[in-house]
């Protein structure tokens, strides 16, 4: 079993992993930018691929990846800060504000039911090439 | 400029949020990821305040993109989600779901009259 790192040092990867991963949602953002006041899809996106990429990771964390910042770095920092909950949230807030009820539940629940199917993939495919690719008498 | 605001706000967000949920599952010592519920819904609060305030833009990339954005997840909420849904604990995951988006959103709408009351 490696080390496990010191308070510090976990924090700096956690916060380092973070503010990359707010970067990029900002950057995905400027890319699209979307309509104002219409549905939000770039967060959408954003959240969909972070949580497919979190649960292809946090099974690589499991089955080899073993350096003791690698959870912290990418999982907690990166992923973590570059998706996002609050911003979903109150963007439906803001669509039920301007009387589009519908698509204020489309941005709640649409992003629910999408980020969870994004992260059920990520872990399956995850788990399947890893099973694929180990010979059988080795699993 | 606008860059680095972003990124100190997602370095200062990303840390608080893994010591409140470390904090927050360390107290409740159940499964159920409360620490990561709370994380969220308090997010959702500060940047519902924040939009109706509607500071400078400096302040909403810093405070709203940057911190917000990074304090909450979606990515941990929903791999917990999916962890309970797996660990054969499908009524917690559940309400996991639906009570995170839901306390959220009344989160958020108490933080924007919060930010009416103010201005």
């Amino acid at each position: 079993m490696p080390t496990p790192p010191s308070r510090g040092l976990l924090l700096c990867a956690i916060a380092l992993g973070g503010g990359i991963g707010a970067l990029a949602r900002y950057g995905a953002g400027l890319l699209f930018p979307g309509t104002p006041g219409g549905f939000p899809l770039t967060t959408l996106l954003v959240n969909v691929l972070g949580c497919a990429l979190f649960g292809a990771l946090s099974v690589l964390l499991t089955h080899g990846v073993r350096h003791p910042l690698a959870r912290p770095f990418f999982g907690t920092g990166l992923l973590g800060g570059f998706t996002t909950f609050s911003t979903s949230v109150v963007d439906a807030e803001q669509l039920l504000r301007a009387g589009q009820p519908g698509l204020a539940l489309l941005t709640l629940f649409g992003t629910l039911l999408a980020a969870l199917l994004a992260v059920w993939l990520g872990v399956a495919v995850t788990e399947r090439m890893l099973t694929e690719r180990a010979p059988a008498g080795a699993r | 400029m606008t860059w680095v605001l972003v990124f100190l706000g997602g370095m200062l967000g990303a840390p608080l949020r893994y010591l409140t949920d470390r904090f927050v599952q360390h107290r409740t010592g159940s499964r159920f990821p409360l620490g990561t519920m709370a994380v969220n819904v308090l997010g959702s609060l500060v940047l519902g305040l924040l939009t109706g305030l509607a500071p400078s833009t400096g302040w909403q990339l810093f405070l709203g993109t940057g911190f917000c954005g990074a304090l909450t997840t979606y990515s941990t909420f929903s791999y917990e989600t999916l962890r309970l849904a797996k660990e054969n604990a499908r009524t917690l995951a559940m309400a996991n779901a639906l009570l995170s988006v839901l306390v959220g959103l009344g989160a958020a709408v108490l933080g924007f009259g919060l930010a009416a009351l103010w201005t």
